[in-house]
């Protein structure tokens, strides 16, 4: 691993004095590698393997919900969101309190936990959305034409906003989510599947489909498109840009609460600062992706999620946010557009 | 020569003036800090009868030195910096393993004791060379790219030192560091037992006040160093970098090896502070250096007016005051405002009410958030803006206007 690493490395500088696009090779070379080593612990161990490929699917799936919502806002504002991890974790937080109204059967499944689930997730996404415009609204858009930096520090001021208020709300301990999913299980080829995993893959399939319906078939979809590659062009095309930019924090707040409400439906723990660390990772994976791009932060959420997940089980948990972060760095050091990612023009 | 004549070509009374000015308010400004820098000690210990206030200026003094090397990296060459205390971690861990008996259980069994004087400029190397190494393959990506290298830098480094626990002990931190010691030859009325000693045994000892005397003369040096390079050739590299990088490039400035500069120079400031804080504290572990640090330096930096190096100064002042002074300090001036305006009732905890003080320490994060967007909102370009650069935009856009109504005259 090292050793193909320096030499990809030594591959990558005469590159820039061949002026060939070698970066990209290097990046082939890891990705390969990785996948090598993954396929030999695939033959060896097949049971476990396709165990931890079903637990990094589901583990993918949150942060590519969430990782959305980062590529989003960075595509049409060039900023990095840093409010947008605790949007996430207020979502759950907010989706455990409506739940409380219910009165709901832990542990089984019965018709009023179904109705109370039906009502909240949407409930929690739009309330969410709303919370988010408002952010938007106070925070980020007096800034539109400030220096850079300001609408960072607001952002991370909103973070700590978002924490501040979780934490008065519900203390600084962790906050049980209520457990109300089916717990049926199935055992195929020693691979446990469990209904949370299938529920949790497919509630992400179906969201990411319609985002990608939403941007591409609808007029407002067409309108972010245009914000996010010319902000004066669209506007003297006549589209409103403070409307573009609140819907798509809207949009990516209602990925962000429905990541939340499923993330507690799985876990059923969350304490305050969970947005941080998780945000953090589903940042990465939007930047995998390529930021600024849609599939490819869904595509982002998933690499990263198996890549969290294999590091936990072949490496040891511990290492996994050097991994992570470690990807993070090679990534954009080989192919800084990421995996999906088309070659922006400077700005 | 030649400076005369470029001077007698291009200097207009009005520029001149210009100079003076901003020349001015700098002067003002490190006057009264100079002035602060010498009374405070004297004052706080005579008012409170104790060093509580000094040591908090001790650890006020490391951040601004972070404030100033980030301002380097952030203000002068316009490169966002999201994993600074990476830096500031490892400087502070080449002086903790090197002057601690961290080594001794670790796979070298043999502890190292080499003195502060040295190992300040060993973590300063340390902390510029990880500068250069980070910086080499990662500082041809632009704009925000490498905010997020740096960022995943950042997350990487507290937890490399957190897992080579057979080195740094991991989570149980590095601890007993050795306290920097005089060297005898700069023995005098200041060492010793006599009336004006605030340095006993040549050893600083957790005296706080050896420190605070320690940490003013770091950041004088620090200072006048980066003062220095801010009006030399390669400051205005890194400011045409800042502007333009494709006009810089073209008007022959390496872009790249400027940018390394920038990194590492800023980088090195922060292991010198690593060194300081492993000192003064005494233990350094890896949860001293996470995300929330560099957030805080960068915090300082734009608050305080980017680039400008009296208004970072200024920053890191006020904000650690606020975060670590005035925020911490609330509960207890929520219970004693409590208890004389006669509402002691609302003091205790009761049922799901956690009692006052723990309420107000809960709003802290919020506090401190409200802070950051009302700052940011109120005064986006910071408390004290360079301003050469507001001069230089103001006068731009007077002369635009100059030229669209001479056009309207001649039209």
């Amino acid at each position: 691993m090292v050793g193909s690493g320096a030499s990809v490395l030594k591959r990558f500088r005469s590159s820039q004095l061949g002026g060939m696009s070698l970066p990209d090779y290097g990046f082939y070379i890891l990705c390969a590698t990785a996948i090598v080593l993954l396929a030999t612990q695939a033959v060896l161990h097949p049971s476990d393997f396709a165990q931890i490929l079903v637990f990094g699917v589901t583990q993918g799936a949150i942060y590519a919900l969430v990782a959305l919502g980062y590529t989003m806002v960075y595509g049409i504002i060039e900023l990095i969101n840093f409010a947008h991890g605790d949007v996430f974790t207020l979502g759950a937080y907010i989706g455990t309190a409506i739940l409380g109204f219910f009165s709901l059967t832990e542990g089984s499944f019965t018709t009023i936990n179904l109705i109370a689930l039906l009502l909240v997730f949407p409930l929690v996404m739009l309330i969410m959305g709303g919370i988010n415009v408002a952010i938007e609204r106070v925070a980020y858009r007096p800034l539109r034409n400030a220096p850079r930096l300001a609408p960072l520090i607001t952002a991370i001021g909103m973070s700590f906003l978002l924490e501040g208020i979780m934490f008065l709300w519900k203390g600084p301990a962790t906050v049980h989510f209520p457990d109300i999913l089916p717990q049926a299980s199935t055992t195929v080829a020693g691979v446990f599947f469990g209904f949370k995993d299938v529920f949790v893959v497919v509630v992400a399939a179906i969201l990411v489909t319609l985002l990608a319906l939403f941007i591409n078939r609808t007029r407002l979809g067409k309108a972010m498109r245009a914000t996010a590659q010319d902000r004066d062009a669209a506007q003297l095309m006549g589209i409103d840009i403070n409307r573009t930019i609140a819907a798509t924090f809207f949009i990516g707040a209602l990925l962000a609460g429905a990541g939340g409400m499923i993330w507690g439906l799985y876990y059923n723990t969350i304490y305050y600062q969970l947005g941080f660390r998780s945000g953090l990772i589903a940042f990465t994976a939007a930047v995998f992706g390529g930021i600024g791009n849609i599939p490819g932060a869904a595509i982002g959420g998933l690499v990263i999620g198996l890549t969290a997940a294999f590091s936990d089980s072949y490496i040891g948990s511990k290492w996994t946010q050097v991994v992570i972060f470690g990807i993070l760095i090679g990534v954009l050091v080989f192919r800084p557009t990421g995996l999906l990612g088309m070659r922006v023009p400077e700005k | 020569m030649s400076q005369a004549a470029t001077a007698g070509r291009r200097g207009s009374p009005r520029r001149f003036n210009l100079r003076e000015r901003i020349r001015d308010r700098d002067t003002a400004v490190y006057g009264v800090l100079i002035i602060v820098a010498i009374l405070f000690p004297m004052v706080t210990i005579y008012a409170t009868d104790g060093t509580a206030l000094v040591s908090h200026a001790t650890r006020a003094g490391y951040f601004v030195l972070l404030a100033i090397g980030l301002n380097v990296v952030v203000g002068f060459a316009g490169l966002l910096d999201l994993g600074y205390a990476a830096f500031f971690a490892i400087g502070a861990y080449s002086y903790a393993l090197l002057a601690s008996p961290q080594l001794e259980s670790s796979p070298a069994h043999h502890a190292v004791h080499i003195t502060f004087w040295i190992l300040m400029f060993v973590s300063l190397l340390a902390a510029a060379a990880a500068g250069a190494v980070l910086g080499f393959p990662t500082l041809r990506l632009r704009g925000d790219y490498l905010a997020i290298v740096t960022l995943g830098f950042g997350e990487i480094v507290p937890q490399l030192f957190y897992n080579f626990d057979q080195w740094t002990g991991g989570i149980n931190a590095v601890g007993l560091i050795d306290q920097p010691r005089l060297p005898v030859w700069v023995q005098g009325p200041w060492s010793g037992d006599g009336p004006f000693t605030f340095v006993r045994d040549f050893s600083f000892n957790g005296d706080p006040v050896a420190y605070y005397v320690l940490i003013v003369i770091l950041i004088a040096v620090a200072v006048i160093l980066v003062n220095n390079l801010y009006r030399s050739r390669l400051g205005r590299a890194w400011m045409a970098i800042r502007e333009d990088e494709v006009a810089a490039a073209a008007m022959g400035i390496n872009t790249v090896t400027t940018k390394l500069l920038a990194f590492g120079i800023g980088a090195s400031f922060s292991g010198f502070a690593g060194a300081y804080y492993g000192a003064s504290v005494s233990l350094v572990s890896p949860d001293s250096f996470l995300f929330i640090v560099s957030i805080t330096v960068l915090v300082m930096v734009v608050l305080g007016g980017m680039g400008n190096i009296t208004g970072v100064i200024i920053g890191a002042l006020v904000m650690y005051t606020v975060i670590f002074y005035l925020i911490p300090g609330l509960p207890e001036n929520a219970v004693s405002l409590a208890n004389n305006v006669g509402l002691g009732g609302i003091v205790p905890a009761s049922g799901d009410w956690p009692g006052l003080a723990e309420e107000t320490q809960r709003l802290n994060f919020i506090i401190y958030g409200i802070i950051l967007v009302g700052m940011m909102l109120l005064r986006p370009q910071g408390i004290l803006p360079s301003r050469v650069r507001e001069q230089e935009l103001k006068h731009a856009a007077v002369q635009e206007e100059e030229t669209v109504v001479e056009q309207a005259h001649a039209s």
